[in-house]
């Protein structure tokens, strides 16, 4: 429960002035930034700056446009390695370790694809992932092992919806090559201790893939706290434009690994039977990249540095707390997850007693409120905890109390439309 | 909050205490229906009489309620039907809820199903709402493929009372 302090901290939002889309619709209430996140006027300014004043193909050029659409790029990994903690002894960003892809789902599929070699995966080897990854987490290892003989091990959650250390060491043994594991779960919004299974792959010789889509937008993230060796995220869930992910690595994996994608401006030199690979990260970023789309994202994380990232996470942390707890205080709503609401990172997953989550997705829309209701694309964690189906709620540090109110006000419609008054 | 009037009295009514929503006991042909994206399954059977028209409608499955409500709706229609004209109802439903058919005369036709109409600006419930209609459209069409109707009819009343295989 919040103090009558902490609720009056998240009655009103300072931040939703900065969103064009909220902004010009304060009747919308948006309860869907798991799914994706609004952006702020300084992106969209950006996206368009880039095209008016230093748009160049990066990378090739020699004069002094495509110089700068180039160090715009730059410019952006460096503070995109600085956001995560991917910084050398003396601070200075490894700028270089920040691979530009489409999304996040693109990062793990480039990973899938190019880490079994290094690891040299083959039958009787196990892929360890957990049963809340999303179907992105899932699938691409699905294929590795199909291919390669290798075993799908799934770590499972407790009645706590925790992943215990029990499971980590039974499950993580001397045949797991690769451990890849979300941060955060895009259905339940609990928070795996990703740092304790990554020391427990580490110490099977096992590299650690972080799915960061989820936590890079709510936490802190040091990735050298998390002990990973890989981590994916996706701008369009922090504020930055749709059609860009980042895949951090260490210099000597992503060295390791083989190309991805290939063609132009991942190559040094080609000729008629062979090519030589460009360093690191350009190896990973065939063709040409969405220079316009990086340097938005530069300008959404420089909105969020600007506005403090451990204020924001403070107030997303009360604002999940609340809505938790409101949607809890309901007796015909069932909260699928923990029912502590400081457990919750940005998601809540819930159900209305009797009521179809598509039907009640439906008439929360007739009152301007939007949440995403499905299979999150989890299915087998829906499976697993006896769900065809749930409803989602998540908020951002743009989101108010009036918002989950709202919210709170649509579900008892949902209810009487069902039951009536 | 103003709730459009899809989610009315009748539809929830429909929904919630559907008339035709039981296991049938001796089905001419049942055919199963799945939308994956939501969950929504039902299995759908029918009996057909003597002269070839549906003697008797019914569903069993789970789903929203747009699915439920659909599939009941669709039940009563389809009673007294024969197959070509429950064909026909089905192609009228699914113009209707693409937005393709909006002449209140002709949607008629499908009595209480019409009040589904507004699925056409609901993009993403279509599939819900044609689930059922989807479904018996298949069995018909799939029954209708084999050369003597009456001949397979009496074969799956002679041999098979298990009511959940697919149309062959």
């Amino acid at each position: 429960m919040l103090t009558p302090e902490q609720l009056r901290d998240i009655t009103e939002s300072p931040y939703k002035a900065d969103f064009p889309l909220l902004a010009k619709h304060p009747e919308i209430v948006f309860l869907d930034s798991a799914a994706t996140a609004q952006r702020p006027a300084c992106v969209l300014d950006a996206e368009r700056t880039f095209y008016e004043t230093m748009n160049a193909n990066p990378l090739r050029g020699l004069y002094r446009l495509s110089v700068e659409a180039t160090e715009s790029i730059e410019a952006a990994r460096a503070r995109i390695a600085s956001f995560i903690g991917a910084v050398d002894g003396t601070g200075k960003p490894q700028a270089s370790q920040i691979v530009f892809t489409r999304n996040a789902s693109e990062s793990l599929n480039l990973v899938a694809r190019t880490l079994p070699q290094v690891v040299g995966l083959g039958p009787g080897d196990d892929v360890v992932i957990s049963i809340m990854e999303h179907h992105s987490n899932i699938i691409p290892w699905q294929q590795v092992c199909a291919a390669t003989g290798a075993n799908l091990v799934y770590l499972r959650l407790d009645d706590d919806f925790t992943i215990t250390q029990d499971e980590v060491e039974a499950k993580i043994g001397p045949a797991a090559k690769i451990v890849s594991v979300t941060h955060v779960s895009n259905v339940l919004g609990v928070e795996n201790d990703v740092a304790a299974i990554a020391a427990r792959a580490h110490q099977m010789g096992a590299k650690m893939v972080v799915d960061g889509a989820q936590s890079v937008p709510h936490l802190s993230i040091d990735v050298k706290a998390l002990g990973c060796d890989l981590l994916a995220f996706s701008a369009h869930k922090m504020g930055g434009p749709m059609g860009i992910g980042v895949l951090w690595g260490t210099s000597e994996l992503l060295d390791a690994m083989p190309p991805f994608l290939t063609g132009g401006e991942m190559i040094d030199s080609v000729t008629e039977t062979s090519a030589v690979w460009a360093p690191v990260p350009q190896k990973f970023e065939a063709g040409t990249q969405d220079a316009a789309g990086s340097y938005a994202f530069d300008a959404a994380l420089a909105y969020l540095q600007d506005h403090d990232m451990a204020a924001l996470e403070t107030r997303e942390h009360l604002l999940a707390t609340y809505l938790t707890d409101q949607l809890a205080a309901l007796d015909f709503v069932h909260v699928i997850g923990p029912a502590d609401g400081a457990r919750h990172v940005g998601a809540v997953a819930f159900n209305v007693e009797g009521v179809h989550p598509h039907d009640v997705a439906s008439i929360l829309d007739m009152g301007n409120v939007c949440i995403r209701a499905g299979h999150h694309c989890a299915q087998p964690l829906l499976a697993y905890l006896g769900e065809s189906s749930t409803c989602r709620a998540s908020i951002a540090f743009y989101n108010d109390k009036q918002d989950i109110d709202a919210l709170v006000e649509g579900l008892k419609t949902v209810w009487q439309v069902f039951n009536g008054s | 909050m103003a709730v459009n009037p899809l989610y009315n009295a009748q539809f929830i009514d429909h929904a919630q205490h559907p008339d035709y929503k039981y296991q049938m006991d001796d089905p001419t042909m049942s055919h199963e229906g799945v939308n994956p994206s939501c969950g929504d399954e039902l299995t759908f059977s029918v009996r057909l009489a003597e002269d070839g028209t549906i003697e008797e409608a019914a569903f069993v499955g789970s789903g929203c309620a747009i699915s439920q409500a659909s599939a009941d709706m669709m039940s009563d229609l389809m009673v007294d039907k024969t197959p070509a004209e429950a064909i026909e109802l089905c192609e009228l439903f699914k113009r209707m809820i693409r937005g393709e058919e909006t002449d209140d005369a002709v949607l008629e036709q499908l009595d209480e199903a019409a009040m589904l109409r507004d699925i056409a600006h609901m993009p993403a419930r279509v599939k819900c709402a044609e689930l059922a209609w989807r479904t018996l459209q298949e069995m018909l069409e799939a029954h209708g493929a084999t050369a003597s109707m009456t001949a397979t009819v009496s074969a799956a009343c002679d041999h098979d009372h298990s009511h959940d295989g697919e149309v062959g």
